[in-house]
């Protein structure tokens, strides 16, 4: 049998290899994403080449801040070393890396698809390029906020003391709480992505409505948040709820339980926001005058697709109260 | 932790329960969001049609729901009957 020190050492270099793993694949997608439109547009007007480079980098360090993110709780999980000698520091190490490598998968895509469409409207309105970019900052930036919730739930899990946490269902609240957060933003961070994509590149279309575009994206992208934030809610329930000491297995599993379910359950009604969001964005580009209607619709079709996330949100909170 | 036999199945149902919601929640999100953004391109083209467009659209998402209202009702028979 393991002795506690080494156990805590052995998870938090579980959670910091899964949290760097899985922390680098958003933002690589993403980044090369937005590279490979950058290509595109520098092909279709070389002499545009310099800004279309300097836009490229901009839209690229904002989805690496992702994988940074990441990279930080990675390194504090290496190198921290356990004050306290709490088993369930080492549940808290693996749910702080899982949360925030997870939560970067979403944030880090969807951050790559606005700097890539905004390389190609570039090129093709060079003189509104002030307008482009402000778009796709706006939108870069609003596609990173999952991530920083996962990076909340880790610093949360990693640094609060657990000493009046009885060890059964501790562990698995702890566990949980990474988890909820962690899967839950993966869609918002995607679906954010094809909003602001689509609004971009509706800026470069029809560069004189770009303030309207902006007002509907950002509706979209934090009706898009939902999702994430249930997830995020149901974590700091996990994390701050008073549990009692119960040997069942039941108890501990209703506590994962809750974590996967709003995880999960955060996933797809993300994307699906997302996606309407686009667009959504896209027909406002092309007619301006029906920029009521269109949101509207847009908004009756989002609130839809929120009720699985709802669903969701409610069996979490079942669970959470069940045992 | 002691594990015995009821307990063992009251575990596993939660855990049940957890995962056919949380996974179930995903397909219906997903293809409801793509029935709205298809309907705002559709109305982008054809304003005046917004009226039919939107009950088509209401449509549709009502029966791509149907899959997420399965997850629930198992979900919650694992719950509470089970």
């Amino acid at each position: 049998m393991l002795d506690t020190n080494t156990t805590i050492k052995l998870f938090s270099f579980l959670g910091s290899g899964l949290c760097m793993g899985f922390g680098a694949i958003g933002a690589a997608l993403g980044e090369g994403f937005t590279a490979g439109l950058a290509t595109q547009a520098i092909a279709q007007r070389p002499e545009q080449s310099g800004e279309v480079v300097k836009n490229m980098l901009v839209g690229q360090a904002i989805a690496e801040s992702a994988a940074i993110f990441a990279l930080v709780v990675t390194l504090i999980l290496l190198f921290s070393e356990p004050e306290t000698n709490n088993v369930l520091l080492a549940w808290a190490a693996l749910g702080g890396g899982l949360s925030m490598g997870l939560s970067a998968i979403g944030s880090g895509i969807g951050a790559g698809f606005p700097a890539g469409t905004a390389c190609l409207g570039i090129v093709r309105q060079p003189a509104n390029s002030g307008k482009i970019l402000t778009s796709m900052l706006i939108g870069s930036a609003v596609c990173q906020t999952p991530a920083i919730f996962g990076m909340v739930v880790s610093f949360l899990l990693i640094f609060l003391n657990y000493s009046s946490v009885p060890l059964y269902p501790g562990w698995a609240a702890l566990l949980g709480a990474g988890l909820a957060t962690g899967l839950a933003t993966i869609g918002p961070g995607l679906g954010n992505g094809f909003t602001a994509m689509d609004a971009v590149s509706g800026v470069a279309r029809n560069p004189r409505i770009g303030k309207d575009l902006n007002k509907v994206m950002l509706i979209a992208l934090s009706v898009a948040q939902s999702t994430a934030i249930y997830g995020f809610l149901v974590s700091l329930m996990l994390i701050f709820m008073d549990t009692k000491e119960n040997m069942t297995m039941a108890a501990s599993m209703a506590l994962i339980a809750a974590g996967l379910c709003s995880g999960f359950g955060g996933v797809g009604p993300g994307i699906g926001i997302g996606f309407a969001g686009a667009k959504a964005c896209d027909a406002i580009a092309r007619r301006p005058e029906e920029t009521t209607l269109l949101t509207r619709t847009m908004l009756i079709g989002q609130a839809v697709t929120e009720s699985t996330g709802i669903y969701a949100l409610v069996v979490s909170l079942l669970l959470l109260t069940v045992c | 932790m002691a594990i015995d036999g009821p307990d063992f199945v009251k575990g596993v149902a939660m855990l049940g329960a957890g995962i056919a919601m949380g996974l179930g929640a995903i397909g219906p999100g997903v293809g409801e969001g793509f029935t709205a953004g298809k309907a705002c391109e559709a109305i982008g083209r054809k304003p005046e049609e917004a009226g039919l467009l939107t009950r088509t659209m209401l449509v549709g998402q009502a029966v791509a729901e149907s899959t997420g209202i399965y997850s629930l009702v198992i979900a919650l028979l694992l719950l509470f009957v089970v």
